[in-house]
């Protein structure tokens, strides 16, 4: 099987519209056995009793919202390099989720921040830096509005993305660089855990979760945008014939 | 090949020396900004003096980047920028070249403007000498980086206030190095690792931002 038929909009659309239901169901699945361990498994913490639950939303949208930044930049480059149109459909598919999963980040932190520090917002290296995540989400879906020319808006949004993307290892080391309120990061590949397994299982099966949901979107979203800019040619037309 | 970007340079310089009002506004909106501070904040000396190091590294960034969605825009407007990228000379040194005037024009008065206003904001001999040092490594990277975000928004509705939005996150490192070691000689921590990062953050913009400047030149044109 040749993988790059699915690099054409119209092949892509149909094997798309034939995996969203496979994630959508995924994303189902994990996302309720990932709240029943994290709700009714996972033990109570001994020093923040039971607000320490929010971290099984905070961790996953945190991820996540650095991995879409990553993957936006990563299609961007695909489709500067390689001249394929899907790539940068993709990028613009996944920016609102982005978006949407550091805003989260940033308000499940804060309603952790209150109980833990007393405080709801610290100007800490780690909540700046996904502070400013935003912005750059924000940007760059900003200068995709402002651009009518498609062409010209997929380069341009692409180019900011990739630029940005040097901000996302910042984020990450921020830790390390300044050191300040924000406790260090408790998931290390090199050293045991510093929680108990229970609640890096519910946190990893919600991260799943959040990165399942993120495929269906992004399918969803590409799905749309494909049908929006092949609005022209007889694929669609036909396929609008046969839905209605 | 570097006669090309001595040519760019002594253009945009000649141009510049031409129309004196147009640089001499970014640097009064560079005063302005700082001088409002007091005014909103308070005159106590030492409130003053802990603020100021931040308060004239935002005024700075500001003021660049007052003048920078104007780096192509006149050129893009009479026609020569078109022709200019089409010349077989790299599109790469243009950017450069354009950067690099922008930081003459607009950087180097506003390192002869900042100890002034750091005499006004009551900082220290040694705290101004350091502001001066990050200011010298710190505005060309804001020329670098506003290259890519004015050629990104060249011709766009708004582009301005766009421009704004899509470079002030960039900014961020060189506003905590810069800042940061000022304030780290205030303290008495020292300077030097503040430095060192803002000369690193100069070394990598200066070598990635004109090639994506330059990108971003040819996608707004094409």
């Amino acid at each position: 099987m040749n993988l790059y038929t699915y690099a054409s909009p119209a092949n892509f659309y149909v094997l798309a519209g034939k995996l969203v239901p496979w994630f959508a169901w995924g994303t189902g699945i994990f996302t309720v056995w990932g709240l029943y361990i994290a709700f009714f498994l996972a033990p109570t913490d001994f020093q923040q009793s039971e607000a320490y639950r929010i971290i099984f939303i905070h961790v996953p949208a945190a991820w996540m919202s650095m991995f879409i930044y990553l993957v936006m930049a990563f299609w961007g480059a695909i489709g500067l390099a390689f001249n394929t149109r899907l790539s940068f459909m993709m990028a613009r598919a996944l920016a609102p989720t982005g978006a949407i999963f550091t805003f989260i980040a940033l308000w499940t932190g804060a309603w952790w921040g209150k109980p833990m520090w007393g405080a709801w917002w610290v100007w800490d290296a780690r909540l700046t830096s996904e502070l400013i995540l935003l912005f750059l989400y924000v940007g760059i879906i900003a200068l995709w509005a402002a651009i009518d020319d498609i062409k010209r808006g997929d380069r341009a949004g692409s180019l900011l993305t990739l630029i940005g993307a040097i901000n996302v290892p910042i984020i990450y080391f921020s830790v390390k660089w300044w050191n300040t309120l924000h406790q260090g990061a408790s998931v290390s590949l090199t050293k045991a855990p510093s929680m108990a397994a229970t609640m890096l299982q519910g946190m990893l099966v919600l991260a799943i979760a959040a990165w399942l949901y993120t495929i269906t979107v992004a399918l969803i979203r590409v799905r749309r945008i494909i049908l929006e800019r092949e609005r022209q040619t007889e694929w669609v037309k036909a396929l609008l014939e046969k839905e209605t | 090949m570097h006669r090309f970007l001595l040519a760019v340079l002594r253009r945009d310089l000649t141009l510049a020396a031409r129309r004196r009002g147009d640089w001499l506004i970014a640097q009064f909106f560079f005063v302005m900004v700082a001088s409002l501070f007091p005014l909103g904040v308070g005159p106590e000396p030492e409130m003053l003096a802990r603020i100021g190091p931040g308060v004239l590294w935002v005024a700075a960034t500001l003021a660049s980047l007052l003048s920078l969605s104007r780096l192509f825009a006149d050129d893009h407007h009479d026609g020569s920028l078109e022709h200019m990228v089409l010349s077989p000379e790299p599109t790469v040194l243009l950017v450069l070249g354009k950067s690099l005037a922008h930081w003459l024009i607009y950087g180097i008065p506003l390192l002869l403007i900042a100890p002034v206003l750091g005499i006004q904001f009551n900082l220290s001999w040694e705290a101004i000498w350091v502001l001066e040092i990050s200011l010298l490594l710190g505005t060309p990277i804001l020329s670098l980086l506003g290259g890519v975000g004015a050629a990104l928004t060249l011709g766009l509705r708004g582009g301005g206030v766009l421009l704004t939005l899509l470079i002030l996150p960039l900014y961020v490192p060189a506003l905590i190095f810069g800042a940061g070691a000022v304030d780290g000689v205030m303290a008495g921590t020292g300077a030097e690792a503040h430095l060192s990062l803002l000369g690193a953050f100069l070394v990598l913009s200066l070598m990635i931002a004109p090639w994506i400047a330059a990108a971003a030149l040819r996608v707004s044109l094409e």
